[in-house]
């Protein structure tokens, strides 16, 4: 630690060059710290403590086939389950037909297979009580600048109702508030009584059929075993069912969307491969122009590993800085990104694993980069540094 | 640091500090060798004040170096109380420099980005002291050198003599038996000269460091006790020791 | 003063770049050749040649320095244009599905075809609007469809590993309606049978989709009998008879949606009004060109708007490194410059020359870069879910030589910046500083 102050100050010997270069190391790693957080957000959708004891059993052959609502009470009796609820897709949009507003009918006791989600309790009754009445996510209820107890109209881009009409009004009686990253999607979204939703749609759109369901289970180790057993109820029946951890569902969305961990790595891999260059420039018109000073160093009787480690933290000690103020605007500009993507995305705030991720980074560029000039300053001849030679 | 009592040449006789034997020098230029020392042999005696001389390309600072142990010999041995340095690896001659000696250069190699006593502190890096005790050791240095007043200017802010000096007080704040200055003055007007080559005869006589000088200046040669002058990689002129 | 300068030279920088990116290629090639012209005619612009000769020939001996700017921008430009690339290959895929003489018929409202539902009636009544071409035997050209999903093992993924597919239930005009489609291998299904023909991207994407394997939708087996190629959005479906896939489905009488052939391009406005003036009806007309480019519209926008945002972010990166470049080039030259100056070169010259000097090495980073995007990302496969779809959609990175020339752009918006300054400090070094130095 007593070296700082020398390292420091060799760093800022060119003050012009060291910010440049700073900003540039700024740049990249502010580029990882968020697309980090892309990539995490993709990774982690469906990844929780309370995700793991879920699952979700929809038709086997595709996603968008109904299910008879009798399987409900079936599934319920199943070794290893806890509670059963289930969930249809309504596809609401709010004045605009493009403004699209995803909005589900759910069964009753749904929203208590999400104890992450937060909803007061005078809320809940409320929402029991209410036949028309929806949940709205925090974020949504922001959004739209709507108020509980508030009457919406929603059009369904699906469904009509009895007389025809694709308009449906709905009664705000309460806000989700998700309490996880997780379940953030909770926070964009409305949940409506599927028992309206099915008595109140023109008749053959629905027929009391439910979307999917979303069973609990009393053991996570078990879960697997209850997939199974779940599925077995209907094999070979016309309406066979698929029942998937609501991890391994959302990671296989996630999959479809896009392979983000490749197109995040081959920006990041290009970013790096220029920042080492950048960065390793600098370095060494910073180490030749002070040969003689890392001469004088060595005549004063610093050892040349003494030199070759001062290069090297000088170098990583630049491209820690950088990194650090680079990673740190992300995690300041990630919530602003957040926000203006409309819901789109909803991206961490940096955590600690980009933090780590990031810091291991620097770490490993500001040695790389510096390697060659240190090796350099190790290995450079007092006797002929000092002559000029 | 030592006693004033050592005041005269004869007094300080009774030990020799640096004893070169049979010294040579081969650089390697290319595929030519060039010989710069040839079989130099050459007693220092503790407390000693000595001016090395000649033209350019006689070795004079291939011979500073080396007593420096800045440079190994080719051939030939170099003990300094009686620690023979031609013996040492990279790594424990960088240790033996930190502990024995002082170097002051022409051009005074103070570190651009540090104040003068942050130059000064340097080479006390390297001690185990404190940073209490470094700061305290630097100010004390730069007092001796006159510039306690200039302790947070950067080099560029202070005059030539003024940067040769804190060269001195770094040079001396390790307190090194042995100092060795290549052309301290080669880059200062007539005063400044006056002022440095007061202050090593005073670190000479007061504080009893031994001192090798190269300098091509016969003016800058009188403040020593003696002075050898070489060509083409030999001694051609001993003076009385 | 000072202050104003360089107020003055950000507004003007900003203006410029302003102007840049919307300029058209030709406008540029018409920049060129005038800066050209300045060069080889004017007193001062001769000056400026000689003193970027001087510089450009000893490029070499900062071959190190140089080479990170122009590496820095091959990246911007190279991630820039793949990413841009993406975007386009996407909308590209789409847009070019369908055409302006066929039509599509939705439900009302619906957004897409997998969120509307037609019954029996509404389909009989379609099917003998007016506008509709018809067949030698008098019959109109309409096929009712129906979209739905089928889950299926993905190529390359864990043994459980499901993506969805869209399947599409087609009428026998089907083929006529999108001649684009042609069967590559086997057959066509016939009629009343579990019987499918692939796309091509279907068959890259999903295992076992080859003629003569069976398939399992839901309880069901069917067999594939043929593939087919449309090089459009139709490569990643998978189609079948629409009686056998609604009655797999249990969709009973009801469509997803008719696709009829126009008697022209003209007479989507009679079919329309025919369509409208039946009251039985509640249904919504397009272009079939018209739908799948909508569909494309928001993903497209979401693909591009990361490109650039990415693109900007590496572009403040490679600005500053270029900044850094120039500026130590600028600072080797110092004496050099001043000189020129002390001669009596004005300042124009030494600007212009610093500048075309970062131009070049950024034109051949941009270069560089887009070769890079070109050669890796093109034709480069990749699938998404597309919004309005059922499944994956497969298309290819399309790296077009407006991309390219937008990629070119941002190489030389970059280098103008990073020039900039430093052309401007060297225009500036007072000569007698500049000459005493060093």
């Amino acid at each position: 630690m007593k070296y700082f102050h020398l390292i420091w100050a060799a760093l800022f010997r060119r003050k012009t060059r060291t910010i440049l270069t700073l900003v540039s190391i700024t740049a990249a790693f502010l580029l990882f710290g968020m697309l980090d957080a892309v990539r995490i957000s993709f990774d982690q959708a469906g990844k929780s403590a309370n995700g793991a004891q879920r699952l979700q059993t929809g038709s086997k052959l595709s996603f968008i086939q109904p299910l008879p609502q009798g399987l409900g009470e079936k599934i319920a009796t199943v070794p290893g389950v806890k509670s059963v609820a289930y969930s249809n897709w309504f596809g609401g949009a709010y004045q605009d037909p493009h403004n699209q507003v995803f909005t589900f009918a759910v069964s009753d006791n749904y929203i208590d297979q999400y104890p992450e989600v937060q909803v007061s309790g005078d809320a809940r009754k409320a929402f029991t009580n209410t036949r028309t009445g929806i949940l709205v996510g925090e974020k949504l209820l922001e959004k739209y600048h709507w108020k509980v107890g508030q009457q919406i109209p929603l059009q369904s881009n699906i469904f009509p109702q009895q007389n025809g009409s694709k308009n449906w009004t709905f009664d705000i009686v309460g806000v989700l508030h998700p309490t996880d990253q997780s379940v953030a999607f909770y926070g964009q979204i409305i949940l409506m009584h599927w028992k309206y939703f099915d008595d109140a749609v023109m008749k053959g759109y629905n027929n009391g059929q439910v979307g999917w369901y979303v069973v609990r289970v009393n053991d996570v180790h078990q879960a697997d075993q209850v997939a199974r057993a779940i599925d077995a109820l209907s094999a070979n029946s016309d309406h066979e069912t698929r029942t998937q951890t609501e991890a391994a569902a959302t990671a296989s969305w996630m999959k479809q969307l896009a392979d983000i961990g490749l197109i995040v790595g081959s920006i990041m891999g290009a970013v790096f491969f220029t920042l080492l260059l950048l960065t390793g420039n600098t370095m060494m018109q910073a180490v030749r122009e002070r040969t003689s000073e890392l001469a004088v160093l060595k005549t004063l009787g610093f050892s040349d590993q003494g030199v070759l480690a001062m290069v090297l933290a000088e170098s990583v000690l630049l491209v820690v800085l950088g990194g650090v103020i680079g990673i740190g605007l992300a995690a300041m500009l990630i919530p602003g990104v957040s926000a203006g993507s409309g819901g789109m995305l909803n991206l961490p705030t940096v955590g600690a694993d980009s933090w780590g991720l990031g810091v291991g980074l620097m770490v490993a560029i500001g040695l790389v980069v510096g390697a060659i000039p240190a090796w350099r300053a190790m290995r450079l001849n007092i006797v002929d540094a000092l002559a000029g030679r | 640091m030592r006693d004033q009592n050592s005041s005269t040449p004869e007094d300080v006789a009774m030990g020799t500090l640096i004893e070169i034997r049979d010294l040579s020098k081969v650089y390697e230029r290319g595929r030519q060798k060039v010989e710069v020392l040839h079989h130099i042999n050459l007693d220092i005696a503790e407390g000693d004040f000595l001016a090395l001389m000649g033209p350019s390309g006689s070795g004079k600072t291939t011979l500073l170096n080396l007593v420096g142990g800045l440079d190994t010999p080719s051939g030939g041995s170099i003990a300094v109380a009686g620690q023979r340095i031609d013996q040492l690896g990279a790594g424990s001659l960088a240790r033996w420099r930190a502990s024995n000696v002082g170097f002051v250069f022409q051009f005074y190699n103070l570190m651009p980005t540090l104040s003068a006593q942050r130059n000064v502190e340097l080479p006390l890096l390297l001690t185990k002291l404190s940073a209490a005790q470094r700061r305290k050791n630097a100010a004390i240095a730069l007092q001796l050198v006159g510039l306690a007043d200039r302790a947070s200017h950067k080099p560029t802010e202070l005059s030539g003599g003024q940067q040769q000096r804190v060269a001195i007080a770094r040079a001396i704040v390790s307190d090194p038996a042995l100092l060795v200055c290549d052309e301290p003055t080669g880059d200062l007007d007539r005063h400044s000269a006056e002022e440095v080559l007061g202050l090593l005869r005073q670190l000479n006589r007061e504080h009893g460091k031994t001192i090798v000088m190269v300098t091509h200046d016969p003016k800058a040669a009188e403040y020593a006790d003696h002075t050898l002058h070489l060509d083409k990689g030999t001694l051609v002129e001993q003076a009385t020791a | 003063m000072k202050f104003l300068f360089n107020l003055g030279v950000l507004l003007l920088l900003i203006a410029v770049l302003y102007v840049w990116v919307h300029l058209p290629w030709y406008a540029v090639l018409a920049l060129v050749v005038l800066f050209a012209g300045w060069m080889a005619l004017t007193r001062r612009g001769r000056q400026a040649g000689s003193v970027t000769g001087v510089g450009i020939s000893t490029l070499r001996q900062r071959l190190g320095s140089s080479s990170v700017v122009v590496i820095g921008i091959a990246g911007v430009v190279g991630v820039l244009v793949a990413l841009l690339a993406m975007g386009e290959g996407y909308s590209e895929t789409l847009s070019k599905t369908g055409s302006d003489d066929t039509a599509i018929v939705m439900r009302g409202g619906s957004a897409s075809e997998v969120s509307s539902v037609l019954n029996r009636d509404s389909i009989v009544v379609i099917d003998q609007a007016a506008g509709i071409a018809r067949d030698k035997q008098g019959k109109p050209v309409a096929s009712e469809e129906i979209v739905v999903a089928a889950n299926l093992p993905v190529k390359g993924g864990a043994p459980d590993d499901e993506g969805s597919v869209q399947v599409r239930g087609v009428g026998e005009q089907a083929w006529t309606l999108r001649p684009n489609a042609k069967i590559i291998a086997g057959r066509s299904f016939r009629p009343g049978m579990r019987e499918l023909v692939v796309g091509q991207g279907a068959q890259r994407q999903f295992v076992g989709l080859q003629p003569g394997h069976e398939v399992k939708l839901g309880a069901q087996t069917w067999t594939v009998v043929g593939v087919f190629a449309s090089g459009d959005a139709y490569d990643s479906e998978i189609w079948g008879d629409e009686n056998v896939v609604a009655d797999t489905y249990r969709r009973g009488s009801s469509r997803t949606s008719v696709f009829v052939k126009l008697t022209d391009a003209k007479a989507l406005d009679t079919f329309k009004a025919a369509l409208a003036g039946d009251p039985r009806l509640q249904v919504d007309v397009d272009t079939t060109l018209n739908y799948f480019s909508k569909q494309s519209e928001g993903m497209a926008k979401v693909m591009r708007v990361m490109g650039i945002t990415v693109g900007s972010i590496m572009a403040i990166g490679a600005i500053f490194g270029a900044l850094n470049t120039m500026f130590a080039a600028v600072a080797v030259r110092a004496r050099e410059i001043a000189t020129l100056r002390a001669i009596g070169f004005r300042g124009v010259p030494v600007v212009v020359a610093v500048m075309l000097e970062t131009m070049l090495l950024a034109l051949i980073g941009g270069l560089i870069g887009g070769l890079l995007a070109w050669l890796i990302f093109n034709g480069f496969t990749a699938s998404t879910l597309a919004s309005g779809t059922t499944g994956q959609l497969a298309f290819t990175f399309k790296v077009t030589p407006l991309l390219l020339w937008e990629g070119l752009q941002w190489a030389l918006a970059i280098g103008f910046v990073g020039g900039l300054f430093p052309a401007l400090r060297a225009a500036r070094l007072p000569v007698t500083t500049a000459l005493r130095e060093l």
